[in-house]
């Protein structure tokens, strides 16, 4: 399409802008981090690595942040299983029932996270209670599974989509049976899309707050609910500051190894 | 023949059998497991609280609904929700379209994974740090206050604007994201044929490009809505004194769950309809 | 390769018994078991008799800076030494309101709270909270005889807790921007246009009684006694002073955290507040002042209360024995800026004059604070020719109220 050179610059100028609003906020939280002041006040006296240090030291988040990775490998290895299962089954069987299925998988991202988190509490609390176990880390991976699994789906399947069944046929013809056309053909042509869903699954499950809420235990305490108690208090607050600036920094480059693994997918979006 | 040779054919030779066995762990976790608590929780609805005690009174009664039609705060919060949600899905729309245009089709092929991944980092900051960091922008004295008094403003301090501005800026990425897929994957030649045909650039994108990333926008609407209709985080920071939906809910949970229940069903209703209508224009197929 | 798989009619069938399976499950039972809330009706609980074996862990629900262990303030820990001599591993939750306590209590994990007066009669009449047996609360001997079995804390003559401490709400605003200093409850009501945006309230449906307490001095046609005792048109009154102030408004809270980074920020600069809450915005750095206006104020007379299914009783009951303590009441009432409900607590406080300064022996004080009690349908100032709006309404009024 050829645009005109004064619509190149606009739009130059509102992508720079757009992506100057994006960063502002994260550069505050940064400059933040090293402010000495606790009260985080603007502009900033000078600046210090101090609370960098104190939150190195600091054991509530390194306990928050080991829940938070237990969860999200737990929720992802779910999620991944239940997610190729049904992209299989959508993407390679025509059946009564087939859109409906793609719509409910849809449904636990899209519905409210509050109403999603109070329905599995009750449900929870109901049929776990009798049997005398309460809520805890395994009550939060089951609900992060449930909404990871949309991810998955939707990654595996436009690949699925993408790769005709043409080649497990061929596989056939030459004598490999189900299992073995799976792991030798199938499984590599699908690998490198169940690694973009399964990184961005653990995103997804790393930064929920809402659901996790509702069906984490009274001592199960992820990174996001240690940020939510934290955030706010005036000793915590800049240590609070220190690790987000820090999961901004180490996560650019799973989210760059994402991108390249599923650059090639029909779908290379969040979901 | 092995038994594993014998099974492998078996399933061969059954395709129903093939398709239960990967449909039974996921439909048990989907159907059982979510839809089930989500009914569950739907039947609570009909169901009352001793007003002293708090305790539940399982006995069918729609005083719930009768009270959620009747009393006016409740319409005016929804009704507000609703405006939030669509008012961020169209700032989201606005703002994403030049970022993703830019990105997918005016930088160089080599700048684009970067500017993706750059578009992409903010998704991995907390979102309750990126909600304080707006807090912290919009508080009295802050940044916001800070770069406008040159101007002789203010910044619009907590309250509903806050809230959407807030809600817009967090799932920006979501609506960007899709757009720019779509616009990347635009095959060249429907525009070389476009000019062909004598439109300029600003034809060509009404009728060609629009019609094409139509679904992607769907499709990123879906987030932009469904994440703010429900938010009451976000509300409770930077809202002031707004009520959303959200936070009627919550202010219900701990001693009125029925109630809490009837006030859910209302964004679980507003989204199902609003996926179904995007359903139509194609948009989940390009999540 | 697509594979297309109809479904046989037995297949369609069981889908569709499935589906009604499911959907009967979920209707489950439809019988009642409902309470009458009529009068104060507690199941018939009995309080345990002796103190066994510590179970190694206790589970507590408290008000902020009631449970504090070291990590907001490292010289401010009473719970470290609770642990050493007794081997009960304190975990506790920090509530905002009496709302949250009572729907914590709920899911029976928790074994002790902090319950004020709207929430203890709540607790006991849903079964919720045990009576105390307070012989095995050796300070329990102690405490100020006006908090022992009150109206609050106790059904007809049986114990259902073990008093805390008591305390007003206050008036705190920051003395460079409002000025000149206030000195009534009008700063936040009539007055508040002056400061509007900026105003905040206690976030929690037992606000509507400080309009009360406001119009009682304010508009004594209404003939308003008890702020917690209002009939229709007492509260119709209450509310629409409240939806006026609505307007003023730039927050609620009801995170105490809140309330001091909103202060600190400039975003609140008159409203409610706790004097914990008071002292710690004033530690940040904030020229505030916090004071009871001459309309008195609204108050609250905390009780530690067991939970009916507690799991660890005899650590909850140490506990309760624990923070009635001389010492360690001192340190709680000043840390938080209450009056102690230990007579002897008064001799450790670190400043002598906290007593005298937080009234603590001074009954006659306490009769013009209203202390935080439940609303009831019969009026607890003893009318019985009108009905009084109870706390389900005073919860949905809330709701309007903020719009």
């Amino acid at each position: 399409m050829q645009l005109s050179r004064s619509a190149r610059i606009a739009l130059r100028v509102a992508a720079g802008f757009g992506f100057a609003v994006i960063y502002v906020p994260l550069l505050l939280v940064l400059v933040n981090s090293l402010n000495p002041d606790r009260s985080a006040s603007w502009p900033p006296s000078s600046l210090t690595l101090h609370w960098w240090s104190v939150a190195w030291q600091n054991s509530g988040a390194r306990a928050a942040l080991w829940v938070s990775v237990k969860a999200g490998l737990g929720a992802t290895a779910i999620a991944l299983v239940l997610g190729t299962l049904i992209a299989f089954a959508v993407a390679r069987y025509r059946f009564f029932g087939r859109g409906a299925i793609s719509f409910v998988v849809v449904l636990p991202i899209a519905l409210p996270g509050i109403v999603t988190g109070i329905a599995l509490n009750s449900a929870f609390s109901t049929v776990l209670e009798p049997l005398g176990v309460g809520l805890g880390l395994f009550t939060v991976i089951v609900g992060h599974a449930t909404f990871c699994i949309v991810v998955v789906f939707n990654n595996v399947v436009a690949r699925l989509r993408r790769t005709s069944g043409s080649y497990e046929e061929a596989a056939m013809d030459l004598g490999a049976d189900t299992f073995r056309a799976f792991v030798d053909v199938t499984f590599p042509l699908v690998r490198s899309a169940l690694l973009a869903g399964g990184l961005l699954a653990f995103a997804l499950s790393f930064d929920e707050i809402v659901v996790t809420t509702f069906t984490a235990g009274p001592g199960i305490e992820t990174l996001p609910i240690w940020i939510f108690n934290n955030m706010t208090r005036p000793q915590q607050a800049p240590v609070v500051n220190v690790v987000a600036a820090v999961l901004v920094l180490l996560s650019v480059l799973p989210i760059y190894v994402a991108q390249r693994l599923s650059a090639d997918t029909a779908t290379a979006s969040r979901v | 023949m092995s038994l594993l040779n014998r099974t492998a054919g078996a399933l061969y030779r059954r395709p129903r059998l093939r398709l239960s066995l990967l449909l039974t762990a996921p439909l048990l976790w989907l159907a059982v497991l979510y839809l089930g608590s989500l009914s569950v929780l739907f039947v609570s609805a009909f169901w009352t609280t001793d007003s002293f005690t708090s305790e539940v009174v399982k006995v069918w009664s729609t005083d719930n609904f009768h009270e959620l039609f009747t009393v006016p705060v409740y319409r005016q919060v929804i009704l507000r929700s609703i405006g939030v949600a669509l008012a961020v899905t169209v700032l989201c729309a606005v703002i994403a379209f030049p970022l993703a245009f830019y990105t997918a089709r005016v930088t160089k092929p080599r700048w684009r994974p970067l500017l993706v991944v750059a578009i992409l980092t903010p998704l991995w900051a907390s979102y309750l740090v990126k909600v304080y960091a707006w807090r912290l922008i919009l508080s009295q004295g802050g940044l916001a206050d800070w770069m406008l008094k040159p101007f002789g403003l203010s910044g619009p301090g907590f309250g509903l604007p806050a809230a959407v501005l807030t809600l817009t800026y967090l799932w920006l990425p979501y609506m960007v994201l899709p757009i720019h897929t779509a616009l990347e994957q635009l095959p060249a030649n429907l525009l070389d044929a476009s000019a062909d045909l004598g439109a300029r650039a600003g034809r060509t994108f009404r009728s060609v490009v629009l019609p094409m990333v139509l679904p992607s926008v769907a499709a990123g609407s879906i987030f932009t809505f469904s994440l703010s209709l429900g938010d009451y985080i976000t509300v409770q920071i930077v809202g002031g004194k707004t009520q959303l939906i959200g936070n009627l809910v919550y202010s219900n949970i701990e001693l009125n769950l029925p109630m809490a229940a009837a006030l859910g069903t209302v964004p679980v209703v507003v989204i199902v309809v609003y996926l179904l209508a995007m359903r139509r224009t194609g948009a989940l197929s390009s999540l | 390769m697509e594979n297309v798989v109809r479904l046989t009619p037995t297949l369609k069938a069981v889908a569709a018994v499935a589906t009604l399976v499911l959907a009967a499950t979920a209707c489950g039972s439809s019988g009642s078991s409902g309470s009458s809330s009529g009068g104060l009706n507690p199941p018939d609980l009995k309080a345990q008799s002796k103190l066994g074996k510590s179970e190694g862990e206790v589970n507590l629900i408290a008000w902020a800076g009631y449970v504090e262990d070291g990590s907001n303030d490292p010289k401010v820990n009473w719970v470290s030494d609770f642990e050493k001599q007794t081997g009960c591993q304190v975990n506790s939750k920090v509530a905002a309101s009496s709302d949250e306590m009572v729907k914590l209590m709920k899911t029976g994990e928790y074994d002790a709270v902090s319950a004020s007066g709207d929430a203890s009669l709540r607790l006991i009449a849903s079964g919720d909270a045990a009576p105390v047996n307070t012989n095995l609360v050796p300070n329990y001997k102690d405490i100020f005889p006006d908090l022992k079995l009150q109206a609050w804390n106790s059904v007809k003559g049986k114990a259902y807790g073990i008093p805390h401490g008591r305390g007003a709400n206050l008036l705190m605003y920051n003395t460079q921007k409002v000025t000149p200093a206030p000195t009534s409850w009008a700063a936040v009501f009539d007055d508040a246009s002056k400061y509007k945006g900026h105003v905040t309230a206690y976030d929690s449906p037992i606000y509507i009684a400080d309009a009360a307490l406001y119009l009682k001095a304010t508009k004594p046609e209404l003939k308003i006694k008890d702020p917690y005792a209002l009939d229709q048109t007492q509260f119709d009154a209450a509310v629409a002073l409240l939806k006026k102030q609505n307007a003023d408004i730039g927050e609620y809270w009801s995170d105490y955290l809140k309330e001091i980074s909103a202060f600190k920020s400039g975003d609140s600069v008159v409203g409610t507040t706790w004097q914990v809450i008071a002292n710690l915005t004033a530690d940040e750095g904030t020229k505030i002042k916090a004071f009871v206006p001459k309309e008195g104020s609204t108050g609250w007379s905390d009780t530690w209360m067991i939970s009916a299914k507690a799991k660890h009783p005899n650590c909850a009951y140490q506990w309760l024995n624990w923070i009635v303590s001389p010492k360690v009441n001192a340190q709680v009432a000043e840390y938080f800026g209450e009056a102690p409900a230990n007579a002897k607590a008064c001799e450790e406080t670190s400043d002598k004059n906290f007593c005298t300064t937080y009234h603590a022996a001074d009954t006659a004080y306490w009769k013009n604070i209203a202390f935080w009690n439940t609303p009831i349908e019969q009026c607890l100032d003893g009318r019985t020719d009108v009905k009084c709006v109870p706390y389900a309404k005073w919860v949905q009024a809330w709701t309007e109220i903020k719009g």
